[in-house]
């Protein structure tokens, strides 16, 4: 079987490796930087493709895992790798945001440029490893090498209180998967195999689930982030340079969302279901208070990245809802969030490289001198509210249906959020691009340029085919979670 | 041409046209986009009369065209599609036709905008969602077409993005209508949840055997299907300005005269009515809630008419009349009479798109001034702009012979649901004497408010001077050179100031420079006040027999359901005679106090206002709703977001949390001198040192 799964992982090391070559012995360092951009991007490029193939090729009438490949490994383990139609939308999205993440930072990185590139390439190999092992242990070291990168890309590139920032978010994530690995070491021990298949189908008894789910839940959700483990990621996006912004909101936190489904939910199904109503409530109220949160913000950031924390609380009660709709919905809304929280970040980087500020009050009137911009921004700040025809109602109105079947105060709590998002984000918009342009250091600022247009290009595609036609989605997604449903549903005798 | 073929062109053309407008606007210019969006928009329409015709008088049957799938999840399935039905058939002609008209109004009344490709553009895209909306055939479709209309009416509101009012009251429109549509939504998942299905087609042969479902709560009965229609209803508040959600409709006047006729008159608030009426199968078996649309439509009805009374702003004043117009149409579905909310509808239509566009009219050509205490004698100088308000105003107040049936459009449809209110308390409910009681008294109100608009404006003395309409131009002119010294003088949009077109003296009316007299408006505008007039005059007339004559549910074709119990609609027959001449009498009442008080003994509105009343303060200040908003609401929300913000994150979690072990970290880098990124790479080496060292440890600890 030929190894597309490991080839796509593993493609940006060749980039990694011939960015090297470039640095050490390159010559002329800002020559060689400036061919390294190209390396990366014709390297994601490259990785991207490699995914559309396995899309292409991927059978969506087969709910199991597929492309699978197994070696023996060290120490009894094994290198297994595989995907079923969950975790081809995450390689998908991972694949499909890194060359724009790396198009974005083409001007506005320009120190250690080399060293930059090699971080964005790493955390798209380890970023794609943790949606493709079938082995925990590999699963464990892609999930939390991975963070060593963002550490990096925040501490190195990022703003004023970058350590501040970089501290923060490696103190959460790692407390929270410390934790996991003990877990995942018990669980190894008591069912004697690290294969993610067969953990999926063994039974681990109902109170040894309780402390396995609790250790997993630690550290899926800090990534998440849910609420009351949230407060890193508004600090780690307010520092961070722009992709690596789009990175974290795009991917990262996806990796949360990914975990609940692919252990949680199908390896501790009765903890799980015991558990639900607590998730339930820290979902609802991560909606109401980080959405009242965001609309008293000043930084455009930090807006956003606490609108994120509030659209991930409705792919959290989504996951647990256990029904098909909620599930879909949890998986489309972190699909949609990945495209539009990423070209919202993007934005806000788009004023930023021409004014280094995100100071709202700063900005004002931009659309006599930015209509393209303009427009840009109006249609993923629509997307954000979740405006049907955008991909970001479908994910919305689907978690919120499963999640009414299960819990009806919980998705009426969540429907208020509804309410709120329209009221920050058009808060936000009006303040930057509406009203009279009054500050004069606007007077001269330019709109899109080509390059940025073409970064924009394919996230505005893929918002509004997303919000049109999500079956298409759905169809490659529907044989996995219908059985993840079904055996779901059976575990805990629903 | 096959309907299937017709009802997909009339649908899609307005798409075309505002992507075209939007998108390509600045390449293929201002003519080109305008000429695109109106000639599209000009085809739907009179292929829209087409398939009315052909539903009226050529036996076409509904159908149900599906273009693609939209959500397959489950049983939660939603197609792409057009449903023709009685309904939408008559929703085509409004939409299409008063669209149509309002984009040629535009060529005029928009004529120096220097943004004039986006301004087409948007009213075609409304269109386009507009017509979605009414062709759903499950609540994804009406969903989307719902939020649609919403995004358009915000851009719109907003047109004139740099002035803080518009940009204020585009915001809360979307966002009180998003409260509406969060009950809306609630309302869906219910439906689904209850009957597993959100396809209509599949959801209405499941309501009457469901009847007597729900739960017992505290002491009542709560049954589920008034449950759902009451959720529902929530949407419905918001997008047609019902008491309570009323609150953004006088505000979104801050739009363009064009976007308040077409969107917030004609169209999209009657969307709210619509659904009512398309949901008839579930509301008919839901009777608290249709005692709440009663109750919620007649207060609405009243509210707003009382308001009415004393605004100033001539485009206010219309609009909490189409507010009020809507609370009708709700208390006639609320009692059943579905055919005369939607015939009111129709009617309704015509003379509220006109009264507004001739108020555009009047404010296009007095310099932009929408004070009615600045206007008066203004007859000779708008002669058509006159006649054609003066039509509206016969029409809204529901002029006509009661004994022969003849009258102007609103007499037909407005008694209709008079009456229809009167018989529903007769059979029984008491809800139906409460809507018929304020039916009559609020159609005496509406005879002032829209006679005293046209009074005020058009009789009486002159409460302007040429030199205040100079004045005014001068005014415009010197804001505009200011907006010069802020931008790039290259950039500089004039679209800094509400509608510029005086600014370049450009068009024939008053050639170049001012004259500073009021004039009339170019043919552009002129055809459409005619065309709509003529509406205004025969739309009531021509169509009663097919939508609430004795034959109507050969018109109707199913659309509307009524529960074997309940009685059929219209039926003015059936009411004696001193309730059959109430809404004629009241109506010439109001009539002749504001010719007292605006022609006759003119000035004494003024004085009655600034005797500054009880009742004129509280009707002045719209019952201070928007006050009681601003501080629960709104205030509420502030200090709850620093509630959370300062207390709950930065105190509480940051604190107790990672802030210890961090500030700790900045200390020490700070200590240092330099926060350097060799700090950071000390960190990360760390890190990996520590996972790779405990994955190893805990390995040989556990796996060997």
């Amino acid at each position: 079987m030929f190894p597309l799964l490991s080839l796509i992982t593993y493609a940006p090391l060749a980039g990694v490796v011939a960015i090297l070559a470039l640095k050490l012995f390159g010559g002329n360092e800002a020559k060689s930087a400036e061919t390294s951009k190209w390396v990366a991007l014709i390297v994601t490029l490259a990785t991207l493709a490699l995914s559309v193939v396995m899309v292409v090729e991927f059978d969506p009438k087969n709910p199991g895992f597929q492309f699978v490949e197994e070696a023996p490994w060290f120490m009894g383990l094994s290198y297994r790798m595989g995907i079923d139609g969950i975790s081809v939308l995450f390689v998908l999205l991972t694949a499909f945001l890194m060359p724009i993440c790396i198009a974005a930072s083409w001007t506005s990185i320009d120190k250690r440029v080399h060293e930059y590139l090699i971080a964005f390439l790493l955390l798209e190999t380890l970023v794609i490893g943790v949606f493709c092992a079938l082995d925990i242990v590999l699963f464990y070291v892609f999930f939390e090498f991975g963070l060593v990168p963002m550490f990096l890309i925040i501490g190195i590139w990022g703003g004023q209180r970058r350590v501040y920032a970089a501290f923060k978010f490696f103190l959460y994530t790692l407390l929270g998967s410390v934790l996991m690995l003990a877990a995942i070491l018990f669980m190894i021990g008591t069912s004697g195999t690290s294969s993610i298949p067969e953990l999926m189908t063994h039974h681990f008894a109902p109170e040894v689930q309780t402390w396995l789910w609790l250790a997993f839940f630690a550290s899926f959700a800090v990534k998440m982030p849910m609420w009351p483990v949230h407060t890193w990621l508004p600090d780690a996006h307010v520092e961070a340079p722009t992709a690596g912004s789009v990175i974290l909101a795009g991917i990262l936190l996806k990796m949360g969302g990914y975990g609940f489904l692919r252990f949680s939910l199908p390896m501790f199904p009765n903890a799980s279901d015991y558990f639900t109503p607590l998730v339930f409530a820290m979902s609802a109220i991560a909606v109401v208070y980080t959405s009242l949160i965001a609309f008293r913000q000043t930084d455009m950031k930090k807006l956003i990245a606490y609108s994120s924390v509030a659209h991930m609380g409705l792919v959290t009660m989504g996951i647990f809802s256990g029904n098909a709709e909620g599930e879909q919905g949890a998986i489309y809304q972190m699909l949609s969030h990945g495209v539009i929280s990423g070209a919202l970040f993007l934005c806000v980087g788009v004023v930023y490289d021409r004014m280094h500020t995100r100071e709202i009050k700063f900005y004002g009137g931009l659309v006599t001198r930015m209509p393209m911009y303009a427009a840009i921004f109006m249609l993923f700040t629509m997307g954000n509210v979740g405006l049907p025809g955008t991909s970001g109602f479908v994910g919305e109105i689907l978690s919120m249906v499963g999640v009414y079947q299960v819990s009806t105060w919980t998705a009426i709590v969540a429907a208020s959020g509804v309410i709120l998002s329209a009221v920050y984000m058009l808060t936000l918009y009006r303040g930057v691009v509406f009203g009279p342009m009054t500050n004069p250091k606007l007077a001269a600022i330019q709109d899109l340029n080509w390059r940025e247009v073409a970064i924009f290009a394919p996230l505005i595609v893929s918002t509004l085919y997303l919000g049109i036609q999500p079956n298409s989605v759905f169809n490659l997604t529907s044989a996995s979670v219908d059985q993840l449903v079904r055996v779901y549903q059976a575990a805990i005798g629903g | 041409m096959d309907p299937q073929a017709l009802v997909t062109i009339i649908l899609f053309g307005p798409l075309i046209g505002a992507a075209v407008a939007g998108l390509f606007g600045k390449v293929i210019g201002d003519k080109p986009s305008m000429a695109v969006t109106t000639g599209f928009l000009f085809l739907s329409a009179i292929l829209s009369w087409v398939v009315f015709s052909q539903w009226t008088w050529g036996g076409l049957e509904p159908f149900t065209l599906t273009y693609a799938p939209f959500i397959h999840v489950g049983d939660f399935i939603s197609n792409w599609s057009f449903r023709l039905d009685g309904l939408s058939a008559v929703m085509l002609v409004v939409v299409t036709t008063v669209s149509s008209l309002v984009h040629l109004y535009s060529w005029g009344y928009m004529a120096d905008d220097p943004a004039k490709p986006r301004f087409f553009a948007y009213l075609s895209l409304f269109t386009f969602a507009m017509l979605a909306l009414i062709s759903a055939a499950d609540f994804m479709q009406l969903f989307f077409g719902w939020e649609g209309v919403g995004l358009a009416s915000y851009l719109l509101i907003g047109f004139w993005h740099h002035k803080a009012t518009a940009n204020a009251a585009s915001i809360k429109a979307f966002v009180v209508n998003r409260v509406g549509d969060f009950g809306f939504a609630l309302g869906i998942m219910t439906a689904y949840w209850a009957f597993g299905t959100i396809e209509f087609a599949k959801l209405f042969p499941l309501i009457a055997p469901a009847v007597g479902e729900g739960w017992d709560f505290a002491g009542g009965h709560f049954s589920l299907i008034d449950l759902t229609c009451a959720l529902l209803f929530v949407g419905a508040m918001g997008k047609s300005a019902q008491f309570f959600l009323h609150t953004w409709l006088p505000d979104a006047m801050e739009g363009p005269t064009p976007v308040s006729a077409l969107i917030h008159a004609a169209t999209m608030v009657t969307a709210g009515v619509y659904m009512v009426c398309l949901l008839s199968p579930l509301f008919e078996y839901a009777p608290v809630a249709k005692n709440i649309v009663t109750v919620i439509g007649a207060v609405t009805a009243l509210f707003a008419a009382t308001v009415g009374l004393t605004q100033n702003d001539i485009k206010r004043v219309i609009a909490y009349s189409t507010c009020s117009q809507l609370g009708y149409m709700f208390f006639a579905a609320g009692v059943g009479a579905y055919q005369a909310a939607m015939f009111h509808l129709f009617t309704h239509a015509f003379f509220k798109a006109l009264l507004f566009l001739g108020a555009g009219s009047v404010i296009h050509g007095m310099a932009h001034e929408q004070d009615m205490r600045r206007y008066g004698a203004l007859q000779k100088f708008l002669p058509i702009t006159y006649a054609v308000m003066t039509i509206g105003t016969i029409a809204i107040t529901g002029l006509g012979i009661p004994g022969i049936e003849i009258g102007f459009a609103g007499f037909y449809s407005k008694d209709a649901i008079i009456h229809a209110a009167y018989e529903a308390g007769g059979a029984g409910h008491p809800m139906g004497y409460f809507a018929f009681g304020i039916g009559i008294l609020v159609a005496g109100l509406t005879a002032f408010y829209s006679w005293r608009v046209a009074f005020f404006t058009f009789n009486g003395h002159a409460r302007w001077t040429p030199e205040d309409l100079e004045h005014h131009w001068h005014n415009r002119d010197h804001a505009h050179g200011d907006d010069h010294a802020h931008a790039d003088a290259a950039h500089a949009e004039s679209h800094s100031e509400p509608d510029t077109d005086h600014v370049h003296a450009g068009h024939g009316d008053h050639g170049h420079g001012h004259d500073h007299q009021p004039h009339e408006s170019p043919w552009t505008m002129r055809i459409p006040l005619i065309v709509l007039s003529l509406g205004a005059i025969f739309a009531g007339f021509l169509f009663h027999h097919q939508f609430i004559g004795e034959h109507n549910a050969d018109f109707w074709k199913g659309a509307i359901f009524h529960a074997p119990v309940a009685h059929e609609g219209g039926g003015e027959h059936h009411a004696p005679l001193w309730v059959v001449w109430a809404p004629l009498v009241v109506s010439v009442g109001g009539l002749l106090v504001a010719a007292y008080m605006y022609i006759w003994r003119e000035g004494l509105g003024a004085k009655l206002a600034a005797n500054q009343g009880l009742l004129y303060v509280f009707f002045y200040n719209k019952w201070f709703v928007d006050e009681i908003y601003q501080a629960t609401f709104v205030r509420g929300a502030k200090l709850l977001g620093d509630l959370f913000w300062k207390g709950g994150d930065q105190k509480i979690i940051d604190g107790l949390g990672p802030d210890g072990v961090s500030a700790l970290s900045v200390k020490v880098g700070k200590g240092a001198g330099r926060l350097q990124s060799g700090y950071v790479y000390h960190y990360a080496f760390v890190m990996l040192l520590g996972v790779a060292g405990l994955l190893t440890y805990a390995l040989w600890a556990w796996a060997v």
